[in-house]
């Protein structure tokens, strides 16, 4: 059993879309709700077995020793191999997408439109982020990396916005490009390696530090680390490489935002933290500086963006960014001369991952939730709104007494995205402060002014839409039904556990947290 | 070991029995009666070529006084040559692009052309090297006219003439440079003689003529100006023929003839990789860029296939045993993502008169099965993993890697990636996310529907063969002691 778990994560979800093809050639596939079950059904056990990994997770334990870790040969010839296994790192992030995918299938039920084809594009979705989590082979990660380009297309391009057809094709030409030069660095490190060639993660920590090469007056390792960076950075989106984002987080539907949000843009940091970190720790060091100023601008810029917006998704969507920039800053104090820095910035930087990814998908889910009833997501409208009168006028005000337990949400995903204290959004943005700040000062503290910015626009944004006179527009809006409630409640009550008592998340991150750092710290 | 014409012909089998198909198809469309029978007896011929290939052992000797060799490389690039050419036919059976009373001389120019490539992909002496390429040039003229009413028919089969025969001129003149410096058309002997010349400059003139001939070929830039035109003006199924059967055979005949000639120990006698090498920059980019702007899928896949042709060269540029088999490895999975991608092409041709991509709008939703199979070979052809696609690219870019050599390529190349992917894209955008409530569901053609399937699921099966099929092609490399 408990070597099959990990694979059993990974392909449920592949089995998942077999069986509604099964179903499609069926008579059964008058009924479209039976899909949806399916997926309901696939990520549900999905979700338990990551529960019970979590529960069986011994977090002292290394890869090598784990009861979880698979390793077979794949395609002898080329030295690929099937190697899985889950740490400290990946678990949290397995627990995230498992929980999400189960969550947007909830979110997505309304879907009408060609359902089939949505959901199983949904669980290959889910195939390859489980796979990416969870895969200690570079070749293996790199396809399910990219496996999961096309379904996230399809998924943003035919049931998105207006704009979802520019969005799509922006999204995948500009992971594309990333992830094309992640295969370079790939293959670079394959064939430099100095004892044989390996795609074998745990084998290259050892490794790679130690290759030998230059080209074009570059040393090989520098070179490596700026394809992988353009990789990650992408995914990321390290600014400037972040204008993607705001158009596909928009256009896409609210599940695909949740899981684009919560999940895909932790594969960016999750990279680094597992590949490039380990690997190339002596460019992480030349590198943290860059690092923690590209986290500054993201936290920044990300933030001066959102003031801007009068799209409350677009708000949410740019607040993504900025709040990456947390993570990036955590990252980058790897390198903190005080090990209690480094592991500060490091553990923030993670549980950052963790906490953006529930907190995010509430905001996303939420802003869902209004946007189905009212039609319109605007907090003022634009200025060439195509009703005259409307233009630039404020578009909500007042729904706070109209939905109170919308509201009380509302409040609550809000406070943990501008780091209210009591918050899980604030535990860890704190801690990623205290790492930055024990290793870059000055950038640090320019860095503290994000936390100003996030509150300016979050708290206009709920005065605009919820408090004010009532506009009488909107005295048709229902307060969120018992199916929302289902949905929400898990990711409240963990933005609330989390903000108490970190113990449960600190306990399994932080041991591979502390190996992490005696790698990269030996390299100063 | 040189082997007399009379002892040669129980090792030329296959292509006498083609020969009896010729002539066959020629004789039963000549009588009114008889002409329903061309098709079976095709097919009929076709099945036995293939039987008489599988049982046909590789060898080094050299068949009819030097002319030919069947070895394994020749074998191999055989079966990829017959598949596609049986594919190409059975499909044209039912396809409306080629008039129904020229349907036999269709067949037979295709025998021909099928006939010359087995030449091609076997030839060891100059003369045959000539003689293969205008026996697959001259009849893929007349089959891209073939559409004798349509006026771009006509002006593709008369630009592939004009580039045609200008090309073969010119690569003609540098084999007689070649043979005035040594003496001989063996290429055996070729290189032997080759390696005491000093003459530099008369070295890399014929090496660059002779690589006109073989550019145009396989359609490589800048020899590649006929490819769009003839592409968008021959009947659909001429164009699928024409993009990957002769192409293969044609890498043949450049793997023999640079590996021949020009290497000697394993190492380049004369600096043509770095030529190579720039050709193949040019080829991937020039191809893709212009591919951006094409509405016709037709000429959008021609512009994709010289971009294809460009990654194949990367291979070429570099001198090792990997990076052949790595071509004949990408060729195999070239053969099927492309086929599949223009077999939907005729069938969308066919049901629906799509020529452009707009015509395609909506399909995606109304024809869903055979539209996942387009999706599929599309994102081969873009080169996305989990599809072969995507392997062959990768076995292609590690030679890089392998020997150090040209990184630079490396990055030219996975940009020109990014770059096809947008195109290719394209026409997924418009099958999928553009609705198209008027289009009408139509009966697919069975046979057509078959092979698309049985092509088109090559891009995910492959890994059930990947490695083996490595292993096999490396083999067969290693065992021809080209290096």
């Amino acid at each position: 059993m408990e070597s099959w778990i990990l694979t059993l994560l990974i392909f449920l979800p592949v089995m998942g879309v077999l069986v509604m093809c099964v179903v499609s050639m069926s008579n059964l596939s008058q009924n479209k709700d039976f899909y949806k079950y399916i997926a309901l059904f696939t990520t549900g056990i999905q979700l338990i077995l990551s529960g019970f990994l979590y529960l069986n997770f011994d977090p002292t334990k290394s890869v090598l020793d784990s009861p979880f870790t698979v390793q077979l040969d794949w395609i002898s010839s080329f030295n690929i191999q099937y190697y899985i296994g889950v740490d400290g790192l990946s678990m949290p992030m397995v627990l995230l997408s498992a929980l999400l995918s189960f969550l947007c299938i909830g979110i997505s039920w309304s879907i009408t439109k060609n359902v089939f084809g949505y959901f199983a594009l949904f669980l290959l979705l889910d195939a390859g982020m489980m796979g990416v989590f969870l895969s200690l082979d570079f070749f293996l990660f790199y396809i399910f990396w990219e496996v999961m380009l096309l379904p996230m297309y399809f998924l943003i391009g035919m049931w998105g916005g207006p704009q979802r057809h520019y969005a799509a094709i922006k999204f995948f030409l500009y992971t594309l490009f990333g992830s094309v030069f992640m295969l370079l660095g790939m293959l670079a490190l394959f064939y430099y390696a100095p004892d044989g060639n390996t795609f074998n993660l745990i084998a290259l920590i050892e490794q790679a530090p130690r290759i030998e090469a230059s080209l074009w007056g570059f040393d090989m390792r520098f070179l490596i680390w700026i394809a992988l960076f353009i990789g990650f950075a992408i995914k990321v989106p390290v600014f400037p490489f972040h204008t993607w984002l705001p158009l596909a987080h928009v256009e896409a539907p609210t599940a695909i935002s949740v899981i684009l949000a919560g999940v895909l843009l932790k594969m960016g940091t999750y990279g680094l933290l597992r590949i490039s970190y380990p690997l190339l720790p002596g460019e992480v060091v030349n590198f943290a500086y860059i690092l923690a100023f590209l986290g500054i601008v993201n936290i920044l810029w990300g933030a001066t963006c959102a003031i801007a917006q009068i799209d409350l998704k677009k708000m949410v969507a740019y607040s993504s960014v900025s709040h990456m920039g947390y993570v990036l800053l955590g990252m980058a104090s790897i390198v903190a001369t005080e090990p209690a820095g480094a592991e500060a910035g490091l553990n923030g930087a993670v549980m950052q991952m963790f906490n953006h990814g529930t907190i995010t998908a509430m905001l996303f889910m939420l802003v869902g939730v209004l946007y189905d009833q009212a039609h319109h997501r605007w907090i003022v409208f634009p200025d060439d709104y195509k009703d005259k009168e409307l233009a630039g006028k404020l578009a909500f005000g007042g729904i706070a007494s109209q939905m109170p337990i919308f509201n009380g949400f509302i409040i609550l995903a809000f406070f943990a995205g501008l780091g209210l204290p009591a918050l899980s959004g604030f535990i860890s943005e704190a801690l990623c402060f205290i790492g930055g700040f024990s290793a870059f000062r000055v950038l640090t503290i320019i860095g503290t002014l994000g936390i100003l910015l996030n509150a300016i626009y979050f708290l206009r944004a709920y005065q605009r839409i919820f408090q004010g006179p009532f506009n009488e527009k909107y005295k048709d809006l229902k307060d969120m039904t018992k199916k929302d409630l289902a949905i929400i409640l898990p990711l409240a009550f963990l933005t609330l556990l989390f903000g108490v008592y970190p113990q449960p998340l600190m306990n399994i991150i932080s041991s591979s947290l502390t190996d992490l750092i005696n790698i990269v710290q030996k390299a100063i | 070991m040189i082997v007399s014409n009379i002892n040669s012909l129980s090792s030329y089998l296959p292509e006498l029995m083609i020969l009896v198909m010729i002539l066959v198809t020629f004789l039963y469309e000549s009588i009114k009666s008889y002409r329903k029978y061309v098709f079976p007896l095709l097919c009929f011929g076709m099945i036995s070529v293939s039987l008489l290939l599988y049982f046909s052992s590789p060898s080094q000797f050299r068949i009819f006084e030097g002319m030919l060799v069947n070895d394994s490389l020749s074998i191999f690039l055989k079966w990829v040559i017959i598949i596609s050419t049986f594919s190409i036919i059975l499909i044209s059976k039912n396809d409306n692009s080629i008039l129904k009373d020229i349907k036999n001389e269709y067949y037979a120019m295709l025998l021909i052309i099928l006939l010359g490539m087995f030449a091609m992909v076997s030839a060891t002496n100059l003369l045959m090297v000539y003689l293969a390429i205008e026996m697959v040039s001259i009849p893929s003229y007349i089959i891209s006219g073939i559409s004798k009413d349509d006026k771009e028919s006509n002006e593709a089969a008369l630009k592939y003439v004009i580039f045609g025969s200008f090309a073969s001129g010119i690569m003609l003149f540098g084999l007689s440079f070649i043979y005035g410096l040594t003496g001989s058309t063996d290429i055996y002997f070729i290189a032997d003689s080759l390696s005491q010349t000093d003459n530099q400059l008369l070295l890399y003139t014929s090496m660059i003529f002779v690589l006109v001939g073989f550019g145009y070929k396989i359609s490589m830039v800048p020899f590649h100006y006929w490819t769009p035109d003839v592409y968008q003006g021959a009947p659909i199924t001429v164009t699928a023929f024409l993009s990957v059967a002769p192409k293969a055979a044609g890498f043949a005949i450049m793997i023999r003839f640079f590996y021949s000639i020009f290497v000697i120990d394993g190492s380049p006698s004369v600096d043509w990789p770095n030529i190579i090498a720039i050709f193949s920059a040019l080829t991937m980019t020039i191809g893709n860029i212009l591919a951006l702007k094409q509405n016709n899928i037709k000429r959008l896949l021609a512009y994709s296939s010289i971009s294809h042709v460009g990654f194949m060269l990367i291979a070429l540029s570099i001198v090792s045993i990997d990076s052949i088999t790595s071509i004949l490895f990408y060729l195999v999975f070239y053969m099927f993502m492309n086929l599949s991608a223009f077999f939907v092409a005729i069938y969308m041709s066919n049901e629906y008169d799509a020529n452009n991509i707009e015509d395609w709008n909506g399909i995606g939703l109304k024809v869903p099965f055979i539209s996942i199979f387009m999706v599929l070979s599309l994102a081969s052809l873009a080169g996305l993993p989990p599809t072969s696609g995507f392997i062959g690219k990768v076995y292609v870019l590690r030679n890089l890697f392998s020997e150090s050599q040209f990184l630079w390529l490396g990055i030219i190349a996975i940009i020109n990636t990014v770059i096809s992917l947008y195109y290719y894209f394209k026409i997924v955008k418009s099958m999928y996310f553009i609705e198209n409530e008027s289009l009408e569901i139509k009966e697919a053609d069975r046979v057509l529907t078959i092979i698309i399937v049985l092509f088109s699921s090559q891009n995910i099966l492959f890994y059930f063969y990947w490695s083996s099929l490595w292993g096999y092609l490396k083999n067969l490399i290693i065992n021809m002691n080209l290096i």
